[in-house]
């Protein structure tokens, strides 16, 4: 493994600022990496090496020209591949979707460019970024580099692994109902889920709209606060995008002290169900948090237990709506046109061939739970506990500034293993779904190997919104104090791939 | 009893305009049953009187200035189009051949 690839995002940005090498030589350096481990790990559906070079030559030229160009310019970023790009392949993980060129950016891809950030090649994802391990992708498998066996989580889980797997230092993710959180904390890596409206949904293959929120990926918090910074902000082109200024969330992770902050554990987020290594793992995090200097609370949610129904009857209900854009007759997929078939069995064959089996499930349950005579049992009920959870939260940041539980309740499991019991895998995102449907901020950082299995455990860390500052000062301070603690990173101890 | 019928699933297909053969549907059938007896778990809930909340962020009518802005030409428009004909989308028949 080459020495550039091991470097963070900052120390990157740093070293291409200072001369001492190029964007160029950082590119070629993780195009190398990505042509050494890719066939194991899988984590890219699209890499165009050429074009990634040209990306960092570009950015050479524009310092040399003398522009002013931010801490990421030269570094290079994996990007999801649900954010639209002009120049590379969109296909959200679907077969319905193969091959589009979309005819513009996404507005986080936009500003990845103007930040400087070279884009090495889309990643693979749950097909419309519905699952927890990537195996819903149509078009490959992704592994674990910390087992090859395993899962990457999900949904962004090309995102996850090409990190984990030092592919790329920065990638991006879209969390809708954990997609961020869950792939970092069973890849031993930090994701955020950025405050919704914080990051802009424009050019993004909708799944659920009140719930998607674009965030990033890094191997420490810094860097990931730093990818955050590069492209959230207002914009007009999202109407639901928050025209506020952005939460300082890059001083909040060089601050990386908790001294002073009061700090609820969920006492709901514990129990059955949760793997005994991410158990004991948590608690010592707690543990820590404590000898830092937080003041540590029990805090109950008690609505909480209600959040994962609510969320598979609100998400598959604006899933139902949003996918009705593919329809077989502006792009994408087209099947059965004899000239004799009308649009409508044009239509329903296409979808048919196009969408895998998850996307059609919660096609399926979305369609039931907004259907006449079952709304308001199901979708109505659901915005009800929406509102019920919400409550739990704020009366939770009356008393402490944050709140922290597992980001998961177990580690990575063996691929397959869920496969074909979503009620199953619906749970990697017990712990994970009621900070989208409230809307605030949340992160996950490494915070151990679990004993049972030798896997990653993450911790999540939860704070109102627009208050995202805050799950970075406390990401940082636990990665620092647990870093000094195991002597480096957590992921020094993953096997070579 | 079973949350839903075989035959609820096959009228749910037909709204979501999802072409399924009957091994298709046997399978997605005895799976969103299962969805459905535990997603409606949210009935237990007692929540009368409360709101519902739609969005996380409670925005209404966000407007932009009424201004011409360029837009894509017809033929980017039309790039990624399965069949196009004469700067418009081709489709297949819309109405019934006996109309």
């Amino acid at each position: 493994m080459g020495e550039l690839v091991t470097r963070t995002a900052a120390e990157l940005g740093a070293l291409i600022a200072s001369g001492e090498t190029s964007a160029a030589e950082v590119a070629r350096a993780h195009l190398d990496r990505i042509a050494a481990v890719d066939g194991a790990v899988g984590a890219f559906l699209h890499v165009d090496a050429e074009g990634v070079l040209a990306q960092a030559r570009a950015v050479d030229d524009r310092r040399a020209a003398g522009e002013e160009l931010g801490p990421l310019a030269g570094v290079p970023v994996a990007h999801k591949d649900v954010f639209t790009t002009r120049d590379m392949p969109t296909t959200a993980g679907s077969k319905i979707l193969e091959g589009w060129r979309p005819p513009y950016d996404a507005t986080i891809t936009r500003r990845l460019r103007e930040a400087g950030l070279v884009i090495l090649g889309k990643t693979n994802m749950d097909e419309f970024a519905m699952g927890s391990s990537t195996e819903n992708s149509a078009y490959r498998t992704t592994h674990n580099p910390w087992d090859l066996a395993r899962i990457p989580g999900g949904s962004s889980g090309g995102s996850s692994a090409a990190v984990a797997a030092y592919e790329a230092p920065l990638a991006t993710g879209t969390d809708t109902g954990g997609s961020i959180r869950q792939p970092a904390a069973v890849t031993g890596i930090v994701g955020a889920k950025p405050t919704y409206g914080g990051s802009s949904r424009y050019g993004i293959v909708a799944f659920a709209s009140s719930l998607d929120t674009p965030g990033p990926f890094a191997r420490n918090v810094l860097d990931a606060a730093l990818l955050q910074d590069a492209f959230s902000g207002h914009d007009p082109m999202d109407s639901t995008s928050i025209d506020r200024p952005k939460p300082p969330v890059v001083e909040a992770a060089r601050r990386a002290d908790v001294a002073g902050l009061r700090v609820g554990v969920v006492k709901e987020f514990a129990g059955d169900g949760y793997q005994p290594g991410v158990s004991a793992r948590f608690a010592e995090a707690v543990e820590l948090l404590e000898s830092l200097g937080a003041k540590v609370v029990e805090v109950s949610c008690p609505n909480f237990a209600h959040a994962l129904p609510a969320y598979y009857l609100i998400a598959p209900s604006e899933a139902s709506s949003n996918l009705a854009r593919f329809d077989a007759m502006r792009y994408g997929l087209r099947v059965g046109d004899d000239g004799a078939r009308s649009a409508e069995e044009v239509m329903a064959l296409t979808r048919a061939a196009g969408f895998g089996p998850e996307v059609k499930r919660r096609i399926m349950l979305g369609t039931y739970a907004l259907s006449s005579g079952y709304y308001d049992a199901y979708y109505g009920k659901a915005q009800q506990v929406r509102t019920l959870i919400t409550r739990d939260f704020e009366r939770a940041f009356e008393q402490v500034d944050v709140l922290v539980s597992p980001t998961t309740p177990t580690t990575a499991f063996p691929i397959g293993e869920r496969a074909d019991d979503p009620m199953a895998m619906y749970l990697a995102d017990l712990c994970t779904i009621p900070s989208n449907l409230t809307g605030n901020a949340a992160l996950s950082v490494p915070c151990g190997l679990a004993d049972e299995d030798g896997l990653p455990v993450g911790l999540q860390i939860m704070a109102p919104v627009l208050a995202d500052d805050r799950v970075y000062r406390v990401g940082a301070a636990v990665e620092k104090a647990l870093e000094d603690r195991w002597g480096g990173p957590l992921l020094a101890k993953a096997p070579e791939l | 009893m079973s949350a839903i019928t075989r035959d609820e699933v096959a009228h749910l297909a037909r709204l979501s305009r999802l072409a399924l053969g009957d091994d298709e549907l046997d399978h997605l059938a005895a799976q969103l049953d299962q969805i459905i007896s535990a997603v409606a778990r949210v009935q237990e809930v007692t929540a009368d009187d409360i709101p519902p909340t739609s969005h996380a962020l409670p925005l209404t009518n966000v407007y932009r200035a009424d201004e011409v802005r360029p837009s894509l030409t017809p033929e980017q428009a039309l790039a990624a189009a399965p069949a196009a004909e004469e700067q418009r989308f081709r489709v297949p028949r819309i109405l019934d051949e006996e109309v």
